[in-house]
């Protein structure tokens, strides 16, 4: 469990790799990589998805991964149903990216407020 | 005697064969057959009519949020992701469970105890005095259905003479299905996906202690292929069943050709006498 305190807004993005500059990935349970950015000070943690070539249940298992990291917004391409449910549990918003551009693209849609609110 | 129907490729005729075997056997003696095939259990087409339903059931965890201090040792443990563990609650995504039992040793407050939910049910016919058909029928959407096979064979234990149609494949409900019998008689057809999944099919058997021989069906008189893959691997084959229009039709209309084809009875007789007798030369 992250020691966060609880009111930092902290914003995930699914990655092929890890930093700022990585590629998003449109999977989310199957994602290589989250990077988690912090929104007030921007700064960048990349938490390697130890579930990606999981057989099942890798949608929850990286739900899981959002919850103890406190995201509170997640930025993807797709979610799949259990990982919805669990998101959905856990109050988790989670946005549409799909321009095959980095997370640092992918976050300053978000805050322009162009991508679509999926969950 | 535990007699094991099995094929590696799907729509070999292992149905075919078993009710076909157990209804030739049932005119003489005793025979329960079982249609350990639960994910599309079909042996009950041959055997229109009426059923006893036992429920199968399987444990999944039930929290108790009182005593849960959301901790998430149960979550990391599960290696199928059956259970996320959130800030102020614990998601159980019953569908994913394979029952293991694992979170419920793991929680270190006593929070998790052992619930049964319903997996499928084992239906039961009489068709004949002396034929018993016990059916395992796995819920629509379950992911394993092992505990489905593992009552549909406990039902038709201490019966003396067991007939065993399995699923198609290699896979864990055919292992399950196939360990303890005492011999099997694998069902191919002589084209090259048949003898493929024939040779993968006969090593699962083999790896597993059971005798084999083999049904070829749909024969056309040309299987050298298989019949020499049938030699080299010591492999009787006891019964060629023609590809013939009509058996076809006998077949499609869901009837038996034991019973109404003449010759064939007599054929599924002595097929069973030669299968019983493989298990003699092995012992």
């Amino acid at each position: 469990m992250s020691n966060n305190p609880v009111d930092i807004m902290k914003i995930c993005v699914t990655a092929k790799g890890s930093g700022i500059d990585a590629q998003v990935e449109e999977r989310f349970g199957r994602a290589p990589y989250f990077v988690f950015i912090d929104e007030e000070s921007g700064d960048a943690q990349t938490v390697q998805n130890a579930g990606a070539g999981g057989a099942g249940g890798v949608g929850i298992k990286s739900a899981q991964t959002m919850v103890d990291n406190d995201a509170k917004v997640v930025i993807t391409g797709q979610v799949g149903g259990n990982a919805n449910s669990a998101l959905s549990a856990a109050g988790i918003a989670v946005y549409e990216y799909r321009a095959g551009g980095s997370v640092k693209d992918a976050v300053a849609a978000y805050r322009a407020g162009t991508l679509a609110r999926i969950l | 005697m535990q007699i094991v129907i099995a094929s590696g490729k799907g729509g070999t005729g292992k149905s075919t064969v078993a009710a076909n075997l157990a209804w030739s056997r049932a005119q003489a003696a005793p025979v329960t057959l079982v249609d350990c095939d639960v994910e599309e259990p079909n042996l009950h087409l041959f055997f229109p009519g009426g059923h006893t339903d036992t429920p199968v059931t399987r444990l999944v965890p039930a929290f108790d949020s009182e005593r849960c201090t959301r901790c998430g040792d149960c979550g990391r443990f599960c290696r199928f992701g059956a259970i996320a563990v959130l800030k102020d609650r614990v998601l159980f995504f019953p569908e994913i469970c394979h029952s293991c039992g694992g979170c419920a040793l793991v929680c270190p407050n006593a929070a998790i105890t052992e619930r049964p939910i319903s997996l499928g049910r084992i239906e039961e016919r009489h068709p004949l005095p002396d034929l018993r058909l016990i059916s395992g029928v796995m819920n629509e959407g379950e992911a394993v259905g092992i505990p489905v096979i593992q009552a549909a064979k406990e039902a038709a234990a201490g019966d003396a003479t067991v007939i065993l149609d399995s699923s198609p494949g290699t896979a864990c409900p055919v292992i399950e299905t196939v360990k303890g019998s005492d011999v099997c008689v694998l069902v191919t057809e002589a084209t090259p996906f048949g003898l493929h999944d024939l040779k993968l099919a006969a090593e699962v058997v083999s790896s597993l202690g059971v005798p084999a021989c083999v049904v070829i069906n749909r024969s056309c008189g040309d299987e050298d292929e298989t019949e020499a893959f049938c030699r080299e691997q010591g492999l009787p084959v006891f019964l060629r069943i023609p590809f013939s229009r009509e058996i076809a039709a006998v077949q499609n209309r869901g009837g038996l050709i034991s019973r109404d084809l003449p010759g064939w009875q007599t054929a599924f007789a002595g097929l069973y006498e030669q299968v019983v007798s493989r298990v003699e030369v092995q012992r």
